[in-house]
């Protein structure tokens, strides 16, 4: 897995951009509120991960303090705080997804990827999410969602289809 | 504010079957608190805001469906509570049971046992055994600085430690990150917890997760005994316990005082203690012979250094009896024999050859007690050469000044202005609780607070206008606000000021603090410690002054160290006796005329020359020249060996009783709370032998309460007032060119704080460096160098280089009273910069 990280000192412009588009959203003195987004962008552009690094550049922008930066990131399971592989697929293993076998559709991913759920394959194609909170899509468990993607009613056949077209 | 008062509601609720009158909007809790009726916690503390998520102070209050958190549910009309119900019980109990789920049963090998909140209230709500036999939680410690150990398997995340960094350091170190069972009291990655506060965390801390790191395991709380005494560093004189154990000091807790510092105290007071105890303690008199210091017993180095002050203020008698009477012979020389002119001529010759100068410079961190008989013996000795004030360099209008320099008001009113304006002032690492004060001036009322500084500092409070130039220019920024304050009051300016005021260049900025300060209903102008150093002190006090009275402000002084406002009362100035009196008074040279003396005898209490003073280079190379210099100091410094004949052991802070004056005019007298190290002894009784031993009067004290008692009717007439008597002209100084400028690292304060070793690993702690902004280093042509020569007239120095953008331009920052610093001279002077070995 890829582990090289570019020493970055600032946000790139467009991220930037995006946050400043996020903040015209909020009063002026509440940048606070727009730290999930800042977070999701500049995760999005860094590989689909956090670091050190950015997170005191978000902290910078939005003129908070390191620390509560530090808290919102670790505390969402949304952002990862070390380096992953390029597709994030998370399974939904709450109660609904449970219910419906969701534990079938990680054992198949588990054996098929020769991974555990939290790690990244060797070729950095596919990095399975730790622990996936409940997505919203309880109707169609058990679910997974694939890179902002979301895909129901799973069958091992799907997710080999579904896996098998990540680049 | 009594209108306030009668205006507030209230309502009547029942507690445990008791009525009860409560202000409308308070929590439960509070009511609770105030009617010493007990209800458990952990995440509600009175100072902190409210996160009420412990769960352990439940409640039951009828008609609500479920047990309410009593820290969390404001009272309402006719509101019944029960607190010792069983349902409030079970309720409690089942916290209780929670909380210890993860929570390590091995009280004996905590340092927090015997003083542990978790502790005390799992024996009274909680079960005697555990039912919970799975896996426990095991978190990994984390290193935060060499102040606070880290147990992170101990928290129970009541969050209080992370509150107190928000709502009173006023800078979020600590946070909790993860969620759940991972939740985790933290840092950001591996940084520190650096606050000038940080030590009040530990105190917060329900459990054994924060404890102090320097006083880990040294003893158990029960062992401990507890005494009351002042804090020797910032003129706030914040109210402390001092904790010992078998007669040894193990550490220092705040002691609540709602006046002055509330229940908080800086890192400062907290852990200077480690200081007293320095290996370089002197221990016994030592007398240097023949150049080699070698110990002595007390009569003989009293007796010699009695002797010796007696013998040169006998001299001084004879020779100024000898010029009296040269002076009536010679008004009637005609009626004289020649030859017995010419021999009292010869007489008085050889007389002028002797030299008979003294003087006394006394700490501003020494008590009243100390101060007051110091200036005495060398009063009644013909000397009125005695000094408090050796950070001061100008000292052009000290007849002006005030009887005592005091803060203009009370400590708890800094938190009730509304805008205010600190001259040369960090506050924050100079005085940490009146900054907290502002701080909460700032939350709470939306305070403007400016600056006027010689340098960009960082502070934990939104700054209104934070004005940094070079010092030389600090003047006639003043002169600049008070221009627009003129304009705004339709007064005209003084004769002594209206040049310095017609040549102001306004800005927007100084338009801004002088219509804050005039708009401001309660408002201060403030002289900071970096003023009191400042080479043109007279010309910033007299603009202050002026902003001060055309704005209604109050106008005060953060004086410097814990008693020189005491030092003035005490008379440990040359122009003014004690209580300020100028009648009948010796009156002598001040520091900076004592420095152009060759002395005969000179009498150091608690001073280190090298580091004590603004020109520290000047005040060596006098002493160095004296005749004779006894130093009464805790310390066997580098320095004081250097420059002194005899060395007398001083008990230190903790070890001698005395009074110290706040910044408010408070007077904190305390006793000692351990045996002085050694053969040292108070100063107030090395003094008052002293006394004795010259033979001089009114030394017959029995206890410090007595010198306490003889000052006190001196002050008692003294009617506080920062009012400036003086006319004489302000002067814009149009200086060009690269200047030092310097301030005293919160850390070097004084002798104490510079040998406590946990607080010197601290980030707050310097060492000597210069410091440039990057375009002057650019100037200079010294941009990449690692150490540049600095030149301060005739000294100059190799110091390391430090880039540092928060210096204004033609500024070079070189800290005071680090090692190092009398290498060079005055604080704030001309230097050049080369590159080294240019």
């Amino acid at each position: 897995m890829t582990t090289d990280t570019i020493e970055i000192t600032e946000l790139s412009a467009h991220a930037r951009e995006e946050i400043d588009e996020l903040l015209s959203h909020f009063p002026a003195d509440q940048k606070k509120s727009a730290l999930l987004g800042a977070l999701n962008v500049v995760q999005h552009e860094n590989k689909g991960f956090l670091t050190e690094e950015l997170m005191v550049l978000v902290a910078d922008y939005l003129d908070l303090a390191k620390i509560e930066v530090y808290e919102v990131a670790s505390f969402y399971s949304m952002y990862e705080l070390k380096p992953v592989a390029r597709n994030n697929v998370a399974i939904c293993t709450n109660i609904c997804c449970m219910l419906m076998g969701s534990q079938t559709i990680v054992d198949h991913v588990e054996k098929k990827l020769n991974i555990k759920i939290g790690e990244s394959t060797d070729d950095g194609r596919i990095y399975l999410k730790k622990e996936e909170e409940c997505l919203a899509a309880c109707a169609g468990g058990p679910m997974m969602q694939v890179n902002h993607v979301y895909y129901e009613n799973l069958t091992p056949e799907m997710v080999d289809e579904i896996l098998d077209g990540l680049e | 504010m009594s209108e306030t008062n009668t205006t507030i509601e209230t309502v009547t609720i029942t507690v445990d079957g008791q009525e009860v009158q409560a202000p409308k909007g308070a929590m439960l809790i509070e009511v609770t608190d105030a009617q010493n009726i007990k209800v458990p916690r952990f995440c509600y503390h009175k100072k902190l805001a409210i996160s009420a998520n412990c769960r352990m102070c439940l409640v039951e209050v009828e008609k609500a469906p479920k047990p309410m958190p009593a820290c969390a549910t404001p009272v309402m009309e006719g509101m019944i509570v029960h607190t010792h119900s069983q349902y409030a019980k079970d309720a409690q109990k089942s916290v209780m049971e929670f909380l210890l789920i993860n929570h390590p049963l091995d009280c004996p090998i905590c340092d927090q046992g015997g003083e542990c909140e978790l502790q005390d209230v799992a024996v009274a709500y909680g079960q005697s055994v555990s039912e919970y036999t799975e896996a426990k939680r095991v978190v990994f410690d984390k290193n935060i600085g060499p102040l606070i150990t880290t147990e992170l398997t101990r928290c129970i995340h009541c969050t209080r430690c992370v509150r107190f960094g928000r709502d009173i350091a006023g800078i979020r170190e600590l946070g909790m990150t993860g969620r759940g069972e991972e939740s985790l009291i933290t840092t950001f990655v591996d940084e520190c917890f650096n606050s000038e506060m940080s030590g009040n965390a530990i105190d917060v801390c329900p459990v054994g997760a924060l404890t102090a790191k320097p006083s880990r395991f040294k003893g158990r709380a029960w062992e401990m005994v507890q005494h009351k005494t002042i804090a020797p560093h910032d003129c706030i004189g914040s109210n402390v316990y001092v904790h010992t154990l078998r007669g040894e000091v193990v550490r220092v807790v705040p002691c609540e005082n709602e006046a002055i510092n509330e229940v908080w105290i800086s890192d400062r007071d907290r852990f200077s203690y480690e200081g007293v105890d320095a290996d370089d303690r002197l221990t016994t008199p030592m007398i240097k012979r023949d150049g080699q210091w070698q110990t002595a017993n007390w009569d003989e180095a009293l007796q010699l250094v009695a002797d010796k002050f007696k013998t040169v203020a006998d001299l001084k008698v004879q020779q100024a009896e000898a010029e009296a009477a040269l002076d009536d012979k010679e008004a009637d020389a005609d009626t004289e024999a020649a030859t017995d002119a010419e021999a009292s001529v010869a007489e008085n010759e050889t007389a002028e050859q002797i030299n008979t100068e003294m003087a006394a410079l006394v700490s501003v961190n020494s008590t009243l007690e100390e101060q007051y008989l110091t200036q005495k013996l060398m009063r009644v000795l013909g000397c009125g050469s005695v000094d408090h004030r050796l950070r001061q360099s100008d000292f052009s209008d000290q007849d002006a000044a005030p009887v005592m320099p005091w803060l203009g008001q009370d400590i708890e009113q800094l938190e009730k202005l509304n805008a205010a304006l600190l001259i040369g002032s960090n506050v924050r690492k100079e005085q940490p609780i009146a900054n907290l004060r502002l701080r909460k001036a700032t939350l709470n009322n939306n305070a403007k607070i400016s600056f006027v500084n010689p340098r960009q500092y960082d502070f934990n409070f939104d700054v209104a206008n934070n004005i940094s130039v070079a010092q030389q220019n600090m003047v006639a920024e003043l002169a600049a606000i008070a221009a627009v304050v003129y304009k705004l009051s339709g007064n005209s300016a003084p004769a002594n000021l209206a040049d310095a005021v017609k040549a102001a260049k306004i800005s927007k900025t100084h338009k801004e603090i002088a219509q804050q300060l005039t708009d401001a209903g309660s408002a201060t102008v403030l002289l900071g410690n970096i003023a009191n150093m400042h080479p043109q002190l007279s010309a910033l006090r007299a603009l202050a002054e002026a902003i001060a009275k055309e704005t209604n402000s109050a106008f005060g002084y953060l004086t410097e160290g814990c008693n020189s406002a005491g030092a003035w009362l005490a008379g440990a100035v040359p122009h003014r006796g004690a209580g300020g009196s100028t009648e009948d008074v010796v009156v002598g040279k001040n520091l900076a005329e004592i420095t152009k003396e060759k002395l005969a005898a000179c009498l150091l209490l608690n001073i280190e020359p090298d580091t004590d003073a603004a020109d520290a280079n000047a005040l060596m190379a006098t002493l160095k020249d004296a005749d004779f210099v006894v130093s009464v100091s805790a310390y066997n410094s580098a320095s004081v060996k250097q420059v002194a004949d005899v060395m007398l052991p001083a008990a230190s802070f903790m070890e001698t009783s005395g009074t110290y004056v706040n910044a408010e005019g408070f007077w904190q007298s305390f006793k000692g709370v351990v045996e002085p190290k050694g053969e040292a002894r108070p100063a107030w009784k090395i003094l008052r032998v002293l006394g004795n031993l010259t033979g001089v009067d009114g030394f017959e004290y029995l206890s410090s309460e007595d010198v306490k008692a003889e000052l006190r009717s001196q002050c008692e007439s003294i009617e506080l007032s920062n009012a400036l008597d003086s006319s004489a002209t302000v002067k814009v100084d149009s200086t060009t060119g690269m200047h030092r400028s310097s301030d005293v690292p919160m850390y070097a304060t004084d002798a104490i704080v510079r040998r406590a070793v946990s607080l010197q690993k601290t980030v707050d702690a310097q060492s000597i460096c210069v410091r440039l902004n990057s375009a002057e280093a650019e100037r200079l042509g010294v941009s990449a160098a690692s150490t540049v020569t600095v030149k301060q007239g005739n000294n100059s120095a190799e110091l390391t280089l430090v880039i540092d953008e928060t210096i204004p331009d033609a500024s070079a920052w070189i800290p005071l009273a680090v090692q190092g610093n009398d290498a060079l001279g005055s604080a704030f002077a001309a230097v050049n910069i080369e590159g080294a070995g240019a």
